[in-house]
């Protein structure tokens, strides 16, 4: 097998958290605590996990805006993390991101026209393709070259950032939560846009989101993150069809269904508690503290993740595949009158 | 809570010495002679060379430094035998001009200077706040903007100005008031306010502008915050949703500019005090610096610096106590 | 029995925008109303304009709130009726607390606005309803301040807040989403436990249409200020006739059921806000 587009070995990042006048070293948090990925080319990882999970920071690791406290990060074979001077240009153009805030992340003095031709600027390339068929790629118009980002609504705006992160032909694209500051029909509108061009181009994407329906819809393999960690990865249907860490199945109970009946008759595991302190994080398991299978065994001992199936990982002592009952499947009622 | 308190006076001990170390430096490296100062302007060679050595600035600036600094703690007596004048502690220094330690003139003017400082505060900020408050109650209207333009107006008149038109309004043409004196409160009350108020109205003129419009610029931020609209949401009477909900988060940076403009009061209105004549820490500076006595002026600049780091540390003690958040980084 | 009526409501803002143009709702008491719609839709204008809480706008149209007509009632009067039999929360609970003060003293605050009580009595309700919407060791969180509570911790406090004068109606506006997925399943479940015991009325404004269909009754969905679609909640997900819904339900992606290689997406035309 050849080498991943992208694989990423055991990734810390820690934040130093300072006190007082004399900024003394009161601790740190570690946002991202032994972390590895692997990304192929033309597959979508998605990363899922709540907020505090660490699932940013793993974003700004992996296109090197920050630098890790340990671990490696290698493109296409090639060591990135070794490198002391900056990103290589060739890698840095294999390598593009889109943001959570379409707006903030574009800058409002410039035209779309100098948005979009900045990369080559800083490349030191001449665009490919002009600015307006890039534009007309992403479902926007020839014309919305000469406009300011202020003139577009939030759907549009995002659309633009996908230009900027296409217009040098990525391998990988990294979307940190791209579409949750939309409506959920300018949502459904990026997701499938994403599809279409990941098809087009033969893109990969790291896609990372809260959401765990929009990672469903886009991912081909799924990492589910906890308190700074990876707890459980599988390829799609077997993360949302049977995972097999407790806390997966809480992600996925917790989901609302737009079902009135699946939704009440439905089983619900409510984790108690909230998510503990990156400062502070609990000995063992890190989701110990909220676990409704937790034994002794979990504070004292940190469980690796390790495979339960091809493909399937599990950082639990005690995986079990989600039963029957806790499985979400469309109610026989509402697929009746559904069809009605 | 204690620890906190603690670090930041423990922290202002040392702003102060490095303010006095930066002070003590520049006047060292002014080119004018402490001595020749001392002498006044008749003086033979022979008399200033005693001199120095009284002074004790034929020592390097590093003993000279060490021995002012000492002079603070325990006190310090220039010159030997019959001509010795002792400066007890804490000693900033010996006036040779007015035969007094320096710190002696200090304490003595400074009653003045905290009659007209408290004055005026208590004045500009019934009156800056007030407006402030009302104006951003009644954004838009006529009031909002005949307070603003008013505001602008106390806010760019110079202090000399509008203390001498007040001077020639009030005693000279009406003769509502005797010039301004120096008369403690303890002695005659109405004497004293006689005298202060102008300087007082010269003062709150200049302030209560300032404190007019930030007042109203962080009534309105926090009239549009979240929870005003809880507040009114939970059903509360409107007063209360303003006095509790709005203004109180709206006078924390008050208090911060508060602190900050009284510090710097206290250690002297050197213009006010000139103008009216009264003797206050600002007139000395004043005076000092006209007759180059050089020992005065740097007493008087160490002494205002403290003023406002002291002033700087309470505010921020003050912010501690008011703002949860704060106290709970601390 | 009716408890809210709402007729022909209209709310122009001084800008010249029409936020809600002639909006018809119902809500029968202790059921639970789900309005949702996008942003844009004027879902949570109609519920500052019930409460009267809107600023620089003209609201026209009728509100009724247990046979008592709302809109032009005098301040004193809508007042009286704001917490005590109407009360709200909002989506970011942070914003929404006041951080210079303890959060017992906020709940207590409401309750003592329209009860003749003294603080003593209002910190004891506060510390019960601080216990009953689940938040440990009652007593001694009354005393903190909003900055040391976690987000849905939070949302408990202003859940806490509004039931304590056990309202006939509570309008939650978007409740749940600033919150994480798994901390909003707490915060339903504590909404759905509440209402059995209290038998609030409750007016869910949302975007989520998992959220309504767990705990709503009926349905309103509201695109450009106006009610496009209402019934019960089963009618409206199973046998929706409206376009915009039927678009509004088909383009979430879903953790369950079939995948489709592209969402459905709607044919109207972005919303700006």
């Amino acid at each position: 097998m050849n080498a991943p587009l992208l694989e990423a070995h055991d990734l810390v990042k820690r934040f130093p958290v300072r006190h007082g006048l004399t900024r003394r070293l009161a601790g740190h948090v570690r946002a991202v605590d032994g972390v590895s990925l692997r990304v192929d080319a033309g597959e979508t990882l998605g990363l899922v996990g709540e907020s505090g999970c660490g699932k940013s920071t793993v974003a700004r690791l992996l296109t090197r805006l920050i630098e890790p406290t340990s671990g490696t990060i290698s493109v296409a074979g090639r060591e990135l993390t070794t490198m002391d001077e900056p990103l290589p240009r060739p890698v840095r153009r294999d390598l593009q991101m889109i943001f959570q805030d379409p707006f903030s992340s574009l800058n409002p003095r410039q035209t779309v026209r100098q948005i979009l031709t900045a990369p080559y600027r800083y490349q030191g390339l001449t665009p490919d393709e002009p600015v307006e068929d890039l534009l007309v790629r992403v479902g926007l118009r020839p014309e919305h070259a000469a406009r300011y980002p202020h003139e577009f609504s939030g759907g549009q705006a995002q659309r633009i950032g996908i230009a900027r992160a296409l217009a040098l032909r990525p391998k990988l694209v990294v979307c940190d939560e791209p579409v949750s500051a939309l409506d959920v029909s300018v949502q459904a509108q990026i997701l499938n846009l994403l599809k279409d061009l990941q098809q087009e181009y033969g893109l990969a994407y790291v896609f990372i989101a809260h959401d765990l329906g929009a990672v469903r819809q886009i991912s081909t393999r799924v990492a589910v993150m906890y308190l700074g960690t990876v707890v459980e990865t599988a390829d799609r249907d077997t993360l949302y069809g049977s995972a097999a860490h407790p806390y997966t199945h809480a992600l996925l109970s917790a989901v609302p269904l737009p079902d009135p009946d699946a939704e009440r008759a439905r089983e619900r595991i409510v984790l108690r508690g909230d998510l503990p302190s990156p400062l502070t994080p609990p000995s063992g398991c890190p989701f110990r503290t909220r676990c409704p299978r937790a034994a002794d065994r979990c504070a004292t001992e940190r469980p690796a993740l390790s495979p339960i199936a091809p493909g399937h990982e599990v950082a639990c002592h005690y995986p079990e595949p989600l039963t029957e009952q806790m499985s979400v499947p469309l109610s026989e009622s509402s697929a009746e009158e559904r069809t009605s | 809570m204690i620890l906190y308190v603690l670090r930041r006076l423990a922290a202002t001990a040392l702003i102060l010495l490095v303010i006095c170390a930066a002070t003590f430096a520049i006047f060292y490296l002014m080119p004018a002679d402490p001595a020749q100062g001392a002498c006044g302007k008749a003086c033979s060679p022979e008399r200033i060379a005693e001199i120095r050595t009284t002074l004790g600035l034929n020592h390097s600036v590093v003993v000279q430094f060490r021995d002012y600094l000492v002079g603070i703690v325990a006190g310090r007596t220039y010159g030997t035998g019959a001509q010795a004048v002792h400066c007890p502690a804490p000693c900033l220094g010996f006036s040779f001009q007015t035969d007094q330690p320096v710190w002696l003139m200090l304490t003595d003017r400074l009653p003045v200077s905290i009659s007209i400082a408290l004055g005026a505060a208590v004045l500009w900020l019934l009156v800056g706040v007030t407006a402030g408050v009302i104006s951003a109650l009644r954004r838009g209207s006529l009031w909002d903007r005949a307070a603003m333009t008013a505001a602008l107006g106390g806010v760019s008149l110079p202090v000399y100005f509008t203390a001498l038109v007040l001077q020639y309004l009030l005693v000279v043409k009406l003769g509502l008031l005797p010039y301004p004196q120096a008369i403690p409160l303890t002695a005659d009350p109405v004497g004293w306010v006689q005298s202060m108020v102008m300087p007082w109205i010269t003062l709150a003129m200049l302030y209560a502008g300032i404190y007019a419009r930030i007042t109203r610029g962080e009534m309105l931020d926090s009239l549009g915050q979240n929870y005003v609209r809880t507040a009114r949401a939970k059903g509360l009477p409107e007063p209360t949703v303003l006095r509790r909900h709005a203004l109180r988060p709206a006078l924390m940076p008050i208090v911060t500019i508060f602190g900050m403009d009284l510090g710097a009061l206290l250690g002297g209105a050197l213009i006010t005090e000139s103008v009216f004549g009264l003797p206050g820490v600002g007139k000395l500076a004043a005076d000092a610096i006209n007759s180059a006595d050089q020992p005065v002026i740097l007493g008087v600049t160490l002494f205002a610096a403290a003023f406002v780091v002291i002033a700087n540390v309470a505010v921020d003690l003050v912010y501690a106590l008011l703002d949860p958040r704060v106290r709970a980084v601390g | 029995m009716t408890l809210l009526t709402v007729r022909d409501l209209t709310v122009d803002f001084a800008s010249g925008a029409r936020a809600v143009d002639g909006l018809e709702l119902d809500l029968a008491a202790g059921s639970v109303l789900g309005v949702v719609g996008e942003s844009g839709s004027g879902k949570s204008v109609t519920s500052l304009a019930i409460m009267g809480l809107l600023r620089d706008a003209h609201v026209t149209g009728e509100v009724r709130f247990d046979g008592q007509q709302l809109t032009g009632l005098g301040g004193r009067a809508l007042r009286r009726l704001r917490g005590d039999r109407i009360a709200m929360i909002f989506q970011d609970p942070l914003s929404c607390l006041n951080p210079y003060y303890p959060v017992g003293f906020q709940i207590a605050e409401a309750y003592r606005a329209h009860r003749r009580a003294g603080r003593r009595e209002g910190h004891r309700v506060a510390v019960r309803m601080l216990d009953r919407v689940g938040i440990p060791e009652p007593e001694r969180r009354a005393r903190a301040y909003p900055h040391e509570f976690s987000g849905g911790m939070r949302q408990r406090v202003m859940i806490a807040m509004a039931l304590c004068l056990e309202p006939d109606l509570l309008i939650a506006d978007e409740p749940t989403t600033a919150l994480d997925v798994t901390v909003q399943a707490q915060i339903l479940e504590l909404l759905r436990e509440l209402r059995e015991q209290s038998g609030t009325a409750i007016m869910l404004i949302t975007h989520d249409m998992g959220v309504v269909a767990g705990l709503a009754d009926e349905v309103v969905v509201m695109y450009g200020g106006r009610a496009v679609e209402r019934g019960p909640v089963r009618e409206v997900f199973y046998r929706p006739r409206d376009t915009y819904t039927k678009g509004l339900l088909a383009c979430v992606p879903r953790v369950d059921g079939p995948l489709p290689d592209r969402l459905p997406t709607l044919s109207t035309p972005e919303v700006t806000a």
